[in-house]
């Protein structure tokens, strides 16, 4: 049977060869939409202004996910997103970002557009400029659709000194909200359920501002690949001190809930993208869950457990029943099980 | 081996149901029962019914339940 | 979610957990309850319920997780299937980690095999009538929750009239493996925690000749939380105040004294009865399920033929005795050393139900 041609326009080897095709390209799907002088300069490297005597934060982090658009993102907001994200729990502003695009050959040209739209929406949204980037194409199979770099710089705030040696017996941990509706959000659409759960994958600088402006921070991670409950492992593991959970104060929607019963898996190792866990003094709890609160992001926030003398190194979880159970590291990703 | 949930029966299609519990919805397969109706509580394992949840029961023993509570 | 969070309330849990300690005051000696189901072993930790009880209740795990007692040649066939061209294996997410006899599912995916997780065996259909030109084998794992499912789906590959949809039987029978632990006398069992899903589609009979033979209190037990406490409860009621040996049932709300009849008539449909190898239990008369030859189409053994490598068993690896309770991990000269969540040499290590990972994971 002769296979039809193709319908929409693709994405060609051509395309990331170096020529007219690429520059064209580039200019409509990347140039016109993250659109700032920077930019527009279109030199090999991007020259930033001086920071005086900042202190400069750096990141970077690598996006391949699949399904590459899945409900409350895609690939792109993921992208502009995890990196602020990774900038924004140093204390650093997030102000650069920068954008490498590695994409399979045969790639309907639909999609990378929907892709760096979504880019420029999400870094206008969070405040910072794309200013650099790269283009490859590759042969068909060398690549799953779409890979996305991103690398990104920020600035840290004035008397901002995040670390685990901060860390004191009684400090609380605090989260902005719901956990989980990340990960299971991108299963819905592997596994063929139909759910109204949405990724929480968002900027979160604001609300780290507003933290921040509180004092009696000591550290921050955002809870991504591994979820809570690894995130609350390093900690123990690096303070050296014992945390203690409370199951009843950890923030699940219904449906994430019942999703991961279905599946059999447990909230606490699921990926969100939008969530930040913070170890906060514990006189200053209060004022900055009450701070957060004000913020879209912060309206579920809730003080989830703290930091004590016993267990050290380890994460104690108190159940809903009264009972206690250790949370260790996951090996590998969760999978559905029947068992 | 035995991980099962109760799910609610909102739709029939045959051999086929959809099951639903707090918004998150799956087709399954109703091969297992006989005399489901809409409005049963399924318990749904690996994409399959296979048992109809007794809610006269369940109902009887939360019953207990909560005047041991109340004691 | 109804029918569900019902069943985790805190205080009621205390007050259970309270009457069963009351019950133990001045009980001399250990009270061992096994249970035979990995989600009930993975419930029991979860909850964290052993945390409320008296020291006396022991809490063994048995052999019911049917990760960990299947054997290194299931799992040496699938991966020999694997490197066929032409097929395409699909799984529970559940075996994807177990180690056979030198590596396991996951690693042959890693170098090329084409192995699919899916949550439903009806999957496998669907993937069959995408990929015609391939053959499809489903791993049939799991007791009897699983069996009539499988059974299920044979049938509608037989009506669909599908033909490169396989099965590799590996489904086991539970009532046969609790004989055969009985008859261990080394090991010691005050009760025995029935699975509740299983019980669902065999119902209480398969049980009532066992309880009446060894005199073993049994009680078919729900998995949440108050199911736990209140199935416990049950069984030290029995042991310390009746002084006798019933079956009850706890979980009325699921399980029917008859059963499951039609999902019964489905696996009695498709299935034989056959003698099975379980890890650490050894052959087991009349505990496993093969397809009939009616349904010999479907059966990957007869229709896929292939050089399956010899079995081997790690010398050291403790997972049979761990499986029966006569051993506990840490008796084990490889756990948490050679065989860890990250490096499993045995399957007890791989599910997360499976004793020594939930020792690793909950208690370490």
């Amino acid at each position: 049977m002769k296979k039809k041609n193709a319908e929409n326009k693709k994405i060609l080897l051509s395309h990331g060869s170096g020529g007219a095709a690429m520059s064209a390209l580039v200019k409509e799907m990347m140039i016109d939409k993250f659109d700032n002088p920077t930019l527009r300069r279109l030199s090999d490297s991007a020259v930033l202004p001086p920071s005086g005597n900042k202190q400069l934060c750096f990141t970077t982090d690598s996006y391949v996910i699949n399904p590459i658009f899945f409900p409350g993102g895609d690939i792109g907001s993921l992208a502009v997103n995890g990196t602020v994200n990774d900038l924004s729990v140093m204390g650093a502003k997030p102000l650069y970002i920068s954008c490498s695009l590695i994409i399979e050959e045969g790639l309907d040209m639909d999609i990378l557009d929907k892709i760096t739209t979504s880019m420029e929406k999400t870094s206008k949204k969070a405040n910072v400029q794309i200013v650099t980037g790269d283009t490859k194409v590759v042969e068909r199979g060398s690549a799953d659709k779409i890979f996305i770099n991103t690398a990104g710089i920020g600035i840290i705030q004035k008397n901002t000194i995040l670390s685990t040696k901060r860390i004191k017996n009684g400090d609380k941990i605090i989260i902005n909200g719901e956990i989980g509706a990340h990960g299971l959000a991108v299963m819905s659409k592997r596994e063929n359920f139909k759910t109204n759960i949405k990724s929480d994958c968002a900027s979160l600088w604001g609300i780290i501002e507003t933290m921040l402006s509180a004092g009696g921070i000591k550290f921050m991670r955002d809870p991504t690949r591994g979820g809570v409950a690894t995130v609350l492992c390093e900690i123990a593991e690096q303070s050296g001190f014992g945390i203690q959970i409370k199951e009843e104060t950890l923030p699940i929607h219904d449906n994430v809930s019942s999703f991961s019963e279905i599946l059999g898996l447990d909230p606490l190792y699921i990926a969100n993208e939008g969530k930040v866990i913070a170890i906060v003094a514990k006189d200053k709890a209060s004022s900055i869950l009450a701070r957060m609160k004000t913020n879209p992001l912060g309206k579920e926030a809730s003080i989830i457990g703290e930091i004590t003398k016993k267990n050290k190194g380890r994460v104690v979880l108190e159940t809903i029943i009264g009972g206690k159970r250790i949370i260790d590291r996951l090996t590998g990703d969760q999978l559905p099980r029947i068992c | 081996m035995c991980l099962a949930v109760p799910m609610k029966l909102i739709k029939i299609e045959g051999n086929e149901g959809i099951v639903e519990l707090s918004g998150v919805k799956k087709e399954i397969s109703l091969t297992l029962l006989k005399d489901v109706k809409i409005g049963d509580y399924l318990i749904i394992h690996a994409g399959f019914a296979i048992e109809k949840l007794n809610e006269e029961e369940a109902k009887k023993t939360l019953a207990i339940w909560e005047e041991i509570g109340n004691l | 979610m109804k029918y569900i969070t019902e069943y985790r309330n805190k205080d009621l849990s205390h007050k259970i957990a309270n009457r069963i300690n009351n019950l133990l005051k001045g009980y001399k000696g250990k009270i061992s309850l096994m249970e035979v189901c990995g989600t009930h072993t993975y419930s029991i930790f979860h909850s964290g319920i052993m945390s409320l009880l008296s020291k006396e209740i022991e809490h063994l795990s048995g052999p019911g997780c049917p990760v960990c007692v299947t054997p290194n040649k299931y799992i040496d066939t699938a991966i020999a299937y694997s490197h066929l061209p032409d097929v395409i294996i699909t799984t529970f997410g559940d075996m994807i980690k177990v180690p056979g006899s030198t590596s396991s599912l996951e690693k042959e995916k890693a170098s090329g095999s084409n192995v699919k997780i899916i949550y439903s065996p009806l999957e496998s259909l669907k993937i069959a009538k995408k990929n015609p030109d391939k053959k499809i084998v489903f791993l049939g794992v799991g007791f009897e929750t699983t069996a009539p499912l499988v059974a299920s789906t044979i049938l509608s590959a037989k009506d669909e009239n599908i033909k490169n949809f396989f099965v590799l039987s590996g489904h086991k029978l539970i009532p046969p493996a609790m004989t055969a632990l009985l008859e261990r006398k080394e090991i010691k069992i005050d009760g025995f925690m029935c699975p509740g899903h299983v019980s669902a589609i065999i119902g209480e009979k398969p049980y009532l000749s066992i309880v009446k033979k060894y005199g073993i209190p049994s009680v078919i037990i729900g998995f949440e939380p108050i199911d736990l406490l209140e199935g416990i409860e049950m069984l030290i009621k029995q042991i310390t105040v009746k002084k006798t040996a019933s079956l009850e049932n706890q979980y009325k709300r699921v399980v029917r004294k008859e059963g499951n009849e039609k999902a019964l008539s489905l696996i009695n449909k498709v299935f034989d009865v056959k003698d099975s190898p379980w890890r650490g239990l050894g052959l087991l008369s009349k505990s496993g399920l093969s397809i009939k030859k009616a349904y010999a189409k479907f059966d990957a053994e007869t229709n896929i033929v292939c050089e399956i490598e010899k079995t081997k068993e790690h010398p050291e690896c403790l997972c049979g005795e761990v499986l029966c309770g006569t051993k506990r991990p840490y008796d084990c000269t490889l756990f948490a050393k050679t065989c860890s969540p990250e490096n499993p040499v045995g399957p007890c290590m791989v599910s997360s139900e499976g004793t020594c990972a939930a020792y690793y994971k909950f208690k370490k």
